[in-house]
């Protein structure tokens, strides 16, 4: 055991349970400093990519002359923002007006410190081991909305004040249908923490794996394998793993539909279009950051984008996989190989292996999230602002109700698939458990199908009996499973 | 003496004190601020500074969320509804109870007596939990060689984890302990989600009649 390392191994390669503690902090700052850099410096880049995009989609340019393609129209408004005068308003709550940026953009750098970028315990994330990552989110994601309450409050604007209260609202009535998308992939993971979530185990690590280690995911084996046999934790998935393991199609079909209540809910809760009501520029001038200038006004607008680049992020790791490949044989480049090819021993791996690995990792969630912030562009791009009302009758109406019952459903099909594990082998347990949840579902659709015709004939029957006019309007809803009361005939 | 000292200045008792007085002065500024939106954020900082104790005190869960349903939740509708009704300092109103001020401070005081007491009985003294003896933390999970068996024996492991100090307050200690069937603590657990739910239909009751009367 009294093997000596060399300051490399300290620093970069050893299991976290065998350094000292001054390479523990120095891996920490560089965990830091990787997820800050990613976290904020991709800010500039989704900028530019959402005005280009608008421009596409709009039939115009956009900013195309600073820099090659408009690439470096980002930094020179930054510049812009740091050079203008930063107007302090009379009359404002001088403290919490200073503060207010700084407390909207605080919440969204704490959110990157558990997202993971690879499985490596030591080196997946700002912080790898925290198992409580889920929750930590859900945290941090309900405490973003005071920045925009305090700013609106303190500016002193009555249209501030507004957007501010629309933003506490809205991101309330959002947060429960994220919060319960969310507990649906907690209860088909069985875990809080995020790279288990990623992994898709349904087992609680108490250490790091053993080589060889065949573990339970819930659905099936999966064969754990080593990347290294230097005590680095840096663990494969077995090649036959795809897109058809991630949680997205785990328990088809509640995995989507959880999918999509977040990804609803990820465009209300970053205040954007087609939900961007707390600053609707024809109704609020700018809502909630009217009276902000210079670089507050900077704080706001990078944390609106840190945001949406999180909430994506936490996206592609909740439901798409986080870092794995589409395909299991994308994942990595086998050490097997790298041996091969520099003819090193079996015991031995060069130090570039795992850093290629880890590369690839990060190359495959800068993929994802950089499609799911198209899409977020596109959304904007193409669907008018809702009204308020419809807003948040299709928060509260709409989406709570399809996410309370989606997870219910996961949890009756667990508990069966549980119950009958033993007897039937997991394959079969889930299907027993698969059919009773969907035959529910199917009995749930039914339900809401029946009542929203039964309200429908009963005011074709007032039209009849010339209760209420004719071309009275229906109240529109957004989505069709919308409660029966929705669809009562309200003048 | 000064050894001793350094021995209880444990970073963790130093965070401890830090955000005990935290805590305290928030709470004190809580009810001196007559501004009442900044009543309300010193109280949010009052329930962040209760959870960073709940952390050093192992329970991970509890801290997270407290952070999530105090701060995040309830905190935003009191502001919500503070900036709803555009609050602004309130004048000063004429004490209608007079007698309410000695009762107060004759509870204050009895209460503080019985915190007293009841600390200085159950505490012996303030050594910190680390203490423990190495020994006496070892359990199976740490006997297990590595790589000895191929599929590890996982509801062994669970268990040891449950029963752990040092992981009781984690999410997993918490459901292992509180959803078992043979504690006691199942029962009144449900009670009070029931108990929360009869609020919740009540209050959509009373809402409901108030809309039928405007109708009527």
């Amino acid at each position: 055991m009294e093997t000596t390392y060399t300051i490399w191994q300290y620093l970069f390669t050893l299991p976290v349970h065998e350094i000292p503690w001054w390479a523990e902090v120095f891996r920490s700052i560089l965990r830091v400093v990787i997820g800050l850099a990613f976290g904020l410096g991709l800010v500039p880049i989704y900028v530019w990519l959402e005005r280009r995009m608008l421009g596409w989609v709009q039939g115009r340019l956009g900013p195309n002359r600073v820099g090659p393609e408009g690439l470096l129209q980002p930094i020179a408004d930054v510049i812009k923002l740091f050079m203008k005068e930063d107007i302090i308003p009379t009359n404002v709550d001088r403290g919490l007006f200073l503060i207010a940026p700084i407390i909207a953009l605080a919440p969204v750098i704490m959110s990157i410190t558990v997202i993971p970028w690879n499985g490596s315990k030591s080196w997946g994330a700002v912080a790898p081991g925290l198992d409580i990552g889920i929750l930590f989110l859900l945290g941090v994601a309900s405490i973003e909305v005071y920045g925009v309450i305090l700013a609106g409050w303190s500016s002193n604007n009555k249209y501030s004040l507004l957007g501010g209260l629309r933003a506490s609202s809205q991101v309330i009535s959002y947060e429960l249908g994220m919060g319960l998308a969310i507990i649906a992939v907690l209860l088909m993971c069985g875990t809080l923490g995020l790279q288990d979530v990623v992994r898709g185990y349904d087992l609680r690590q108490p250490h790091e794996f053993v080589a060889g280690t065949v573990l339970n995911n819930g659905q099936g084996l999966i064969n754990v394998l080593p990347l290294s046999g230097t005590g680095y934790t840096f663990y494969m998935l077995d090649w036959s793993s795809g897109f058809w393991d991630w949680n997205v199609f785990r328990m088809f079909p509640f995995g989507l539909i959880a999918c999509v209540v977040y990804m609803i809910s990820m465009i209300a809760e970053t205040n954007r279009a087609p939900f961007d009501l707390p600053e609707a520029e024809t109704e609020l001038v700018a809502g909630f950051h009217t009276e902000y200038s210079g670089f507050r006004f900077g704080a706001f607008f990078m944390s609106e984008y840190a945001n949406m680049a999180i909430v994506s992020t936490i996206c592609v790791t909740l439901f798409f996989g986080g870092w794995l490949a589409p395909l299991g044989i994308l994942n990595q480049v086998p050490i097997s190989w790298i041996q091969a090819l520099t003819q090193t021993p079996d015991s031995w791996v060069p130090w570039w292996a795992n850093l290629i690995n880890s590369l690839i990792s990060a190359l495959w969630i800068i993929l994802k999230l950089f499609t799911l912030i198209s899409m977020f562009i596109l959304v904007r791009a193409s669907y008018p602002r809702l009204r308020y009302d419809m807003l948040m009758r299709f928060g509260w109406k709409g989406l709570l109700p399809v996410a309370l019952i989606n997870l219910v459903l996961i949890a009756i099909s667990l508990a069966v698939q549980h119950s009958f594990r033993d007897s039937l082998g997991t394959a079969g347990a889930w299907w027993v458990g698969q059919i009773i949840a969907w035959a529910l579902m199917l009995a749930a659709m039914l339900v809401a199908f029946v009542s929203v015709r039964k309200s429908y004939a009963s005011r074709q029957r007032d039209i009849a009996s010339g209760e209420i006019p004719a071309d009275s309007p229906i109240v529109r809803h957004p989505v069709a499973l919308a409660l029966p009361a929705l669809t009562s005939t309200e003048k | 003496m000064p050894e001793s000292l350094a021995g209880f200045l444990s970073i963790p008792v130093l965070l401890f004190l830090i955000f005990a007085l935290g805590a305290v002065s928030t709470a004190v500024s809580c009810v001196l601020t007559p501004n009442p939106v900044r009543s309300a954020l010193f109280l949010v900082l009052n329930l962040f500074c209760v959870a960073i104790l709940y952390l050093l005190l192992n329970a991970y869960f509890l801290a997270v969320v407290q952070v999530i349903v105090y701060a995040g939740a309830i905190m935003v509708l009191f502001l919500f509804v503070i900036m709803l009704l555009n609050l602004g300092s309130p004048e000063r109103i004429p004490d209608q109870m007079k007698w309410q001020q000695p009762v107060a401070v004759g509870a204050g005081i009895l209460l503080a007596a019985m915190l007293t007491v009841t600390i200085a009985s159950s505490v012996p003294s303030f050594a910190p939990a680390t203490s423990l003896p190495q020994t006496a933390r070892r359990t199976t999970l740490d006997a297990r060689e590595p790589g000895a068996s191929q599929t590890m024996d996982n509801s062994a492991i669970l268990d040891d984890i449950a029963r752990r100090p040092e992981t009781m307050g984690t999410p997993y200690g918490i459901g292992k302990n509180l959803y078992n069937p043979d504690k006691p603590w199942l029962f009144p657990f449900e009670m009070v989600s029931f108990l929360l739910l009869v609020a919740v239909i009540g209050s959509v009751s009373l809402a409901g009649r108030q809309t039928s009367e405007e109708k009527a």
